[in-house]
């Protein structure tokens, strides 16, 4: 039997909404996408639902006391408790350049943890 | 010191607008560009929006808001923009003069041939929204609290309750569950969503955090710190259901209910606000009703994208840079008359050379004090002399004239200032 699922395209900021056809865990068919990154959005999303994710980690001597980081690619949602407790297990030494890996490999997804920014060390 | 004490382009906030300002000002041509940040740091408000999505649009990379900001930064000091940092404009006339006050530099005057306002926006408070009850610890905007979170370490509380579903709110009740709290509910008065719906799914819907349409704050609890919310249905025309209250126990309340341009300096320019949008009516240069004063992003009207921020910015610092040069090619016509030894001050004080092309100029001057000798009147441009004239004495209640030929020309053409001195014979 195949079944609608319905939900907003987060693959940029118009946000469509998605009616995607499904039948045993198989996509079918997408509707209301704008474009091809709506359909790519709809196969991931019914199979393997990724998210950004955007942390701040302790930063020593800093001109502040944390420093912003982001996954350089999407992490499979279902792990991001995950990886945001190992995240937080950093703590660095300013100064840091921007996009500086602060942690690799994240849990073994194979994606790099980065710095947003570059922090200079505490005048 | 400042490097000038007058600018081609002077930019008042260095978000991703006034940035993106300044490098297309300098771009287009600008010479001296000075940007005034109040904060300690470039960047503006992006600073303290570490989530992605910034830059899809216009560097086709999904950036932080601080990984954006400093894309541009980079670029915009690489083209030797000047920067002051913590240093408020406390004043812009309508002639473009600035007043600034800073613990470095004091309480200075400087002047601007134009100026792009991109003083972005601020939120509204719990004032602008009228919510009954004490006035107790724990209620902040939205953006207080992602300043706390994001930058500055610190966690607004435990049991959160946000009111409006705007970005910054939605976005801070994802942010504070990353960080351990709990985020109780989201309350929206209006019948839709005021945020995008990509953070509808990827900050509530995600986490399990419920909006609720139709709702706001009745109450607040708590006479010290907040120990509940009483929230309410409302009607279509926002009156209360009776009936359809609820206690809800929290000790922080986050408000994420709108932003307003920040236009005080605008109205002491005298730039004309929009009372739609808040913000200054502006042609399609940027320009605002007051020539010369151009303005750029959230300061205008409240964007959904910085891209478009940026945007807008390069489209007013182009306008902004065309315009300082226009002014600075009319300027290069005239040639300053300065009063040098022994002159208090000379008549007419600049000269448009062109005039001198076709005829005779008197100049008509006073001296500081009588000298009872035969003397020299001279007129150099600092290094070659021009003219001069003989007189037996000169007296400070006789007044002294002089006059440029239409042979002068060629040498007064080529001086950028015209000297008169009062040499003895």
């Amino acid at each position: 039997m195949a079944e609608e699922v319905n939900f907003i395209c987060t693959a940029c900021p118009q946000g469509c909404a998605l009616t995607v056809l499904m039948e045993n865990g198989e996509v079918l068919g997408v509707t209301g996408n704008s474009c091809k990154k709506g359909l790519d959005y709809a196969n991931a999303e019914t199979s393997d639902p990724r998210r950004m994710v955007a942390t701040t980690v302790k930063i020593r001597n800093g001109f502040h006391p944390l420093l912003p980081v982001y996954t350089e690619r999407p992490v499979p949602k279902p792990m991001i408790p995950q990886v945001l407790a190992e995240i937080r297990k950093v703590e660095l030494e300013a100064p840091v350049v921007m996009k500086t890996v602060v942690l690799e490999n994240v849990l073994g997804t194979g994606i790099n943890v980065l710095a947003s920014r570059s922090m200079p060390a505490k005048k | 010191m400042l490097a000038k004490q007058i600018y081609d382009v002077v930019i008042v906030g260095s978000g991703p607008g006034g940035v993106a300002a300044a490098i297309e000002a300098k771009k287009a041509g600008a010479d001296d560009v000075l940007i005034i940040e109040r904060d300690t740091e470039l960047g503006g408000i992006l600073l303290q929006c570490i989530h992605n999505g910034f830059g899809l649009e216009l560097l086709k990379e999904d950036l932080p808001g601080p990984g954006y900001a400093q894309h541009f930064i980079e670029e915009m000091l690489s083209l030797h923009v000047e920067v002051l940092l913590n240093t408020m404009v406390m004043d812009i006339t309508p002639q473009r003069h600035l007043f600034l006050s800073s613990k470095e530099h004091g309480y200075v005057e400087i002047e601007a041939r134009s100026i792009v306002l991109a003083m972005g926006c601020r939120e509204r408070t719990r004032a602008q929204i009228r919510i009954p009850g004490y006035r107790p610890n724990g209620i902040y905007t939205a953006g207080t609290a992602q300043r706390w979170v994001n930058v500055e370490g610190y966690m607004p509380g435990k049991e959160v309750v946000i009111l409006g579903s705007g970005d910054i709110g939605m976005i801070m009740a994802r942010r504070l569950t990353f960080e351990g709290a709990h985020v109780e509910r989201v309350l929206e008065i209006q019948s839709y969503l005021s945020g995008l719906s990509r953070n509808l799914v990827q900050c509530l819907q995600d986490y399990d955090i419920p909006l609720q349409l139709n709702h706001t704050i009745k109450r607040i609890l708590g006479k010290n710190r907040v120990e509940a919310i009483e929230a309410v249905q409302v009607d279509e025309k926002w009156n209360f259901v009776p009936g359809t209250e609820e206690i809800i126990p929290c000790d922080t309340l986050l408000l994420s209910v709108g932003l307003i341009p920040e236009n005080e300096l605008s109205r002491k320019a005298g730039v004309k606000l929009d009372p739609i949008t808040s913000g200054p009516y502006v042609d399609e240069t940027f320009q605002t009703n007051v020539p010369g004063i151009f303005a750029a992003g959230n300061v205008v009207h409240v964007y959904d994208l910085v891209d478009w921020v940026s945007e807008a910015g390069f489209s007013a610092g182009k306008s902004a840079a065309k315009y300082a040069i226009a002014l600075r090619n009319a300027e290069a016509r005239y040639t300053p008359l300065v009063a040098g030894k022994n002159v208090r001050y000379v008549v007419p004080h600049k000269l448009d050379k062109s005039t001198l092309e076709a005829e005779d100029v008197r100049l008509q001057m006073r001296v500081t004090r009588p000298i009872e000798q035969p003397v020299w009147v001279e007129v150099h441009d600092g290094e070659n002399l021009i003219t001069r004239k003989a007189e037996r004495y000169v007296r400070p209640g006789e007044m002294v004239t002089v006059v440029l030929k239409t042979k002068n020309y060629a040498d007064v053409a080529k001086a950028s200032k015209l000297t008169i001195d009062i040499n003895p014979r």
